[in-house]
């Protein structure tokens, strides 16, 4: 029979802070972290939808907040955590079949994600400002 | 006497979220449905940003807009419920701290869900 009191002794798997940061492991983070600031910047369209069915006085107060320069920054990161999950999803789409899980090829893809996240993230705030017809 | 059962049934109930694979593939699922969905918000931001109250309303009450919102609606509502449930499972160690916030996270994105959709089904039919 198995002893109950040493079962406060067994060991424990070390924590975050023992590995070395290495890219798929930083990507795996941001991918959860964007993923909960997306839970709760969802909020954002929800209210200015419900603005827009509200009433017009309610949608401009929604779009005066938005549009200031603290709501565009706010906006901006929610772009780019829209886009760099979005990405990192895809990545995980890719591995679900088996493919690209060497490690040199899963460094690769976790540093190019990054890059076209924010690369795309600025091409859409520039395709953004370019509708409304300029800066 | 042996157990009779199988090892599936023994398996069922038993994981973190008390089921099996269903996360697993419901996720994948509403993942793949939210990429042409989220390009087309994207989109649609990109296109209407910064637009008037009334050219909103007008495009708001497009069907064709008013069905691709909803499905994009459910889809990441449904995507954002079993990742946050996923994270839950994984740092709330306590049994009532952890079924508290499974049900504020179901709490949260139906609330979110009726809102957007009333919202949305008011402005198509004019109201």
């Amino acid at each position: 029979m198995s002893k109950t009191t040493s079962i406060h002794a067994r060991p424990l798997s070390p924590h975050l802070q023992i590995y070395r940061l290495i890219p798929t492991m930083l990507m795996s983070i941001i991918h959860r972290i964007t993923g909960g600031a997306l839970y709760f910047g969802i909020v954002l369209f929800v209210v200015w939808v419900a603005a827009a069915a509200a009433s017009k006085e309610a949608f401009d107060l929604v779009n005066a907040v938005y549009g200031s320069w603290f709501g565009r920054l706010v906006l901006f990161g929610f772009t780019w955590a829209l886009l760099h999950h979005m990405i990192g999803g895809l990545r995980h789409l890719v591995w679900d079949t088996g493919r690209a899980l060497e490690k040199a090829t899963s460094t690769k893809m976790a540093k190019a994600s990054i890059v076209i996240s924010v690369i795309l993230t600025v091409l859409v705030w520039i395709a953004g400002y370019a509708v409304r017809g300029g800066f | 006497m042996s157990d009779m059962r199988t090892p599936l049934k023994r398996a069922r109930g038993m994981g973190a979220a008390k089921e099996g694979t269903g996360h697993f593939w419901h996720q994948r699922l509403t993942a793949l449905a939210n990429i042409p969905l989220v390009i087309f918000f994207v989109g649609f931001v990109i296109t209407y940003n910064g637009a008037s109250y009334e050219e909103i309303r007008g495009v708001l009450a497009n069907p064709v807009i008013t069905v691709i919102m909803m499905l994009a609606l459910l889809s990441i509502l449904y995507h954002m419920k079993l990742g946050m449930q996923m994270i839950i499972e994984d740092y709330a160690e306590k049994e009532g701290m952890k079924v508290l916030l499974l049900l504020l996270n179901i709490s949260f994105v139906f609330i979110l869900g009726v809102v957007s959709f009333f919202a949305l089904v008011k402005i198509a039919f004019g109201g």
